[in-house]
């Protein structure tokens, strides 16, 4: 367990639906569902889902704490938006669900080898870099993302297409080294960092 | 009105008539077989100037039986409307044209079904007679009130603003009933986000300042007698006075009975003080006013409490209510939001399987009370472990798991049992032979609250799970007694917002019960008629079906056993009529005749024809209408149909199935409404009651070796048009099969 884990335990004790509401974006909705399951419904990918956000909520208030964070299933949101079309709550349910994904990955406690995770993972630091997506890059690591030799595997697999888009000008082998950036990097960065510190502190409180 | 019979044919040839039918033909028929003595043909019957030509000759010609040739009667009714005259309605509309296909092939049939109609409106128009009155009018505006609650007060207030005199009777010593013991109500007004004052002690200081309200307390109705218009009740006091007052109509607001939580042995009710009702949670709550609600077992400060929904209802166990109280939701939210208004870190779960918030406000008080913070846990509770802080066992039906729960207070939400007063003598007499059945012995353990001085019983009879008497259907306010009406949680379950309401409809009810009662008029469906039923008493032979079949309670009996029928309390459905043997009752505009001779007036073809003659006789409250909405939809039936409309089918004459068999008809179809549980029937019972008449036809039919499928009995829905032609068609299939009836000529 993180030692931020371990502190909002502490701090919150067993009211898993406070520390929801403190600390998950739209969090203070949780409490609002009246459990009619239309989002589980409409969800398409909801019956792959381990529990789907009706249940997460239900879960939220009875308190399951680790159960919902350390779940695998707000990583299978899609951001299709279906269910906060259909919520008659009007709930921001998408919301939710990355809202508890970034929570238990602030927290340290989220299910390390979720593909879904993974992907963002690597997009995130992708981004942060340069401020921009080196797609090259991206692909190279989301290829090798499960071992060398599988890496290999997929990227011959995948070669007819990279040579077609190398040829029509749409992937650009300078972009390994180094690749093009925003403007101001550098005030790119510290603008993330700045957000980062603010974030953390808000959390920490 | 000139003393001799003077019919006038009026026959329209708007609408795609004139084109369709020969109307020379049509004319000559109202002349020659119907004896019209005037007949005359508009192009439109309807306008300003074919009404005046009808009125002219009513004013002028002397005509007091007027037969309208033209659409159904249930159109342009405004229109034809005439004062002092009969008035008969052939369709040749909805009945002839819209259901025959405009074929050359066709004309012959489609104009025999014309003239058919033509000659049926006559005979009827000969034995119709403009209703008199009965002498038996009375206007009293006195409103009695049974019932001293928020629904009774109500209804009092609402009538007596509307100038009619109140008196409630209340049988204990202080108005307010179960919403004076509530620390605050369900909001009625927006936003409808928290308890509002309970607001009894406002209505309490209206009525007090109203001089049109007499309130008698400790008081309770020892005998009501009479009729709408002139109800003679007693009112008796505690302490043993009594007195007598009239009243032109009655609303019975006796409200409720919290049911018995001892019942419920496993939520530990009798073993653990912090166990409660929701109506216990409320003298808590009025004894903490707004500070810390402590509970009863040790008085600690509740800082974690559970509501359990639907604790002993919605459920076939025995010994529980079947039915949803409806009010038990929101009086849960309510009560947790009597904790999180006074501290919101104090938990409160409310553990419902369907959490039910009716009423305009009540989605708006459950987002409220989410707001606030209170939990909603859809589960089912299975019991409740009495210890020092009761333990909570359920099922958490989202999470499919069984969960224990320690609180401080457990309250549960147990439902209404109505105040409703003693079953019928029929539905007593039910209960006793169930009982001797299961030996057992019943015993009616209620008191009554209206003590009606009827022969059917004491109180209104009781519906669904013991409620008051009301047509849930189709008008809720209608009961089987005529110028009573439940009003409130004795009606069906609801809460105070709603009882409110409720009691308002009551009021105005009975207020045109009222007013009717003076005029002579009909309450609904019938609303307005003037006709009531009358009997020939020297032919009467006593046998008591008529007292015994009228839904309403209508007829008593003198000592003789002759029938007494009080008008006022009468619907005019005439199933009196339809059950009298020797065929004595009848109503100034319709009786054994006006049908009996409208299927006699039909022409019946000879055998060799191949025409045969299919009779309907048709409810006029839902399957009319239905066989009118498949001619609007231009669906055929066939031409060899006649249909007679009824009052009820409850109203329909053995004689008219025998004489119509005896003059050769080849198929009898009788179209009423839906009985049983869920009646549709207009009259409560009619169409019940003809259904037992008609089974025991097919053995005559038999003894007369006739086909017991010459005559069929079906239950139709308003909207089943496609139903009706079908069931007609069929009739006419299976008549080919099973060849023309014998008894022609």
């Amino acid at each position: 367990m993180t030692d931020i884990n371990t502190g909002m335990v502490e701090k919150y004790r067993n009211d898993f639906l406070k520390e929801v509401e403190a600390n998950v974006e739209e969090g203070d909705w949780v409490k609002m569902c009246m459990q009619c399951g239309v989002c589980s419904g409409s969800c398409p990918l909801g019956s792959d889902w381990d529990h789907p956000p009706q249940e997460l909520f239900m879960m939220i208030r009875a308190g399951k704490r680790d159960e919902v964070l350390q779940s695998t299933s707000m990583w299978m949101c899609t951001s299709c938006y279906n269910c906060i079309v259909r919520c008659p709550r009007e709930l921001p349910i998408t919301h939710i669900m990355h809202g508890l994904a970034h929570y238990a990955t602030r927290l340290g406690i989220e299910p390390k080898n979720q593909p879904t995770r993974q992907f963002a993972q690597l997009f995130w630091d992708n981004l942060a870099k340069n401020g921009r997506v080196n797609e090259l890059w991206l692909g190279v690591n989301l290829y090798f993302m499960n071992g060398f030799v599988n890496g290999i595997k997929v990227a011959l697999g995948m070669a007819g297409i990279g040579l077609g888009m190398l040829k029509t000008g749409r992937l650009s082998l300078k972009e390994l080294v180094g690749g093009h950036t925003v403007k101001d990097k550098k005030g790119f960065q510290a603008m993330i960092k700045k957000a980062q510190e603010l974030e953390a502190a808000r959390i920490d409180n | 009105m000139a003393d001799e019979m003077k019919i006038g044919a009026y026959i329209c040839n708007g609408c795609g008539i004139g084109d369709r039918l020969d109307s020379g033909q049509l004319e000559m028929t109202a002349t020659r077989d119907g004896k019209a003595a005037v007949c005359q043909q508009s192009d439109f019957l309807c306008s300003e100037a074919g009404v005046k030509m009808i009125q002219d000759d009513i004013d002028n010609e002397g005509v007091n039986h007027v037969v309208i040739a033209a659409c159904s009667r249930r159109a342009k009714i405004e229109a034809f409307s005439f004062e002092n005259v009969t008035l008969s309605r052939a369709n040749l509309r909805e009945g002839v044209i819209w259901v025959r296909p405009d074929e050359d092939d066709q004309r012959e049939t489609t104009q025999e079904m014309a003239d058919d109609y033509i000659r049926m409106a006559c005979a009827e128009s000969k034995y119709m007679k403009v209703p008199a009155a009965s002498g038996q009018q009375e206007v009293n505006k006195n409103i009695l009130i049974a019932g001293g609650g928020v629904s009774g007060m109500t209804a009092a207030i609402e009538a007596s603003k509307a100038g009619y005199p109140c008196t409630i009777v209340e049988k204990t010593a202080a108005l307010g009933g179960a919403t004076a013991q509530l620390y605050k109500k369900i909001p009625t007004k927006a936003p409808y986000a928290d308890p509002q004052d309970n607001g009894i002690a406002e209505m309490v200081a209206t009525i007090e300042a109203d001089s049109n309200i007499t309130v008698c307390l400790n008081s309770t109705l020892t005998k009501t007698a009479g009729a709408p218009g002139r109800f003679e009740a007693d009112i008796s006091t505690e302490s043993g006075s009594t007195e007598t007052k009239s009243f032109g109509a009655i609303v019975q607001a006796s409200g409720f009975t919290p049911y018995d939580a001892n019942n419920l042995t496993e939520f530990s009710y009798s073993k653990s003080q912090d166990v409660i009702t929701q109506a216990e949670l409320e003298a808590l709550a009025i004894a903490a006013d707004g500070g810390a609600i402590k509970r009863p077992s040790d008085g600690k400060e509740v800082t974690n409490v559970m509501f359990i929904q639907c604790a002993g209802q919605r459920s076939k166990k025995e010994g529980h209510l079947e039915h949803c109280s409806g009010y038990c939701c929101s009086a849960s939210i309510k009560q947790a939001m009597y904790f999180k208004d006074q501290n919101p870190d104090i938990d409160t779960t409310v553990l419902y399987s369907d959490l039910r918030t009716p009423g305009a406000g009540g989605e708006n008080f459950y987002r409220s009370g989410q707001k606030k913070g209170i939990i909603f846990t859809k589960g089912i509770a299975s019991e409740v472990v009495h210890s020092k802080n009761p333990i909570v066992k359920f099922k958490d039906l989202i999470l499919d798991e069984e969960v224990e729960d320690e609180v401080d207070l457990v309250v549960l939400a147990t439902g209404m049992v109505a105040n409703a007063g003693e079953p019928t003598r029929e539905q007593i007499t039910i209960a006793e032979n169930e009982a001797k059945e299961a030996g057992n012995e019943y015993t009616v353990s209620v008191e009554s609250i209206l003590n009606l001085d009827y022969r059917q019983g004491k109180d209104m009879p009781h519906m669904d799970n013991g409620f008051a008497d009301s047509h849930f259907i189709c008008f809720p306010y209608e009961t089987q007694r005529t110028g009573m009406y439940a009003a409130g949680p004795t009606r069906r379950p609801m809460d105070i917002g709603q009882s409110m309401d409720d009691a308002m409809g009551a009021a105005m009810k009975a207020i045109a019960a009222a007013e009717n009662a003076g005029l002579g008029k009909a309450a609904h469906p019938r609303v307005a008629d003037l006709s009531f039923p009358t009997a020939r008493l020297e032919g009467c032979t006593q046998c008591k079906r008529c007292t015994v079949e009228c839904p309403f309670g209508a007829i008593d009996e003198d000592e003789k056993g002759f029938p007494q029928f009080n008008e006022s309390r009468c619907r005019r459905c005439g199933t009196c009529m339809g059950a009298c043997p020797v065929r004595v009752i009848s109503f100034d505009n319709y009786s054994i005749d006006t049908v009996g001779q409208q299927l006699k007036a039909v022409d019946i073809p000879e055998e060799f024809d191949e025409k045969p003659r299919i009779l309907v006789l048709a409810c006029e409250n839902d399957a009319y209408p239905a066989l009118d909405m498949a001619a609007q939809n231009k669906m055929d039936y066939s031409a060899f149909t006649r249909v007679i409309p009824v009052r009820c089918l409850g109203s329909v004459s053995l004689s008219w199935i025998t004489d119509s068999m005896n003059s050769g008809y080849d198929g009898i179809i009788l179209m009423g409404c839906p009985s049983g549980d869920d009646y549709q029937c207009h009259f409560v019972k009619g169409s019940g009651t003809a259904q037992e008449r008609m089974s025991k036809v097919a053995d005559t039919l038999e003894t007369l070796s006739l086909e017991p499928e010459r005559v069929q009995t079906y239950e139709i829905s308003i909207t089943e048009s496609d139903k009706v032609v079908k069931i007609i068609n069929d009739m006419a299939d299976t008549i080919e099969q099973i060849g023309m009836s014998p008894f022609k000529f």
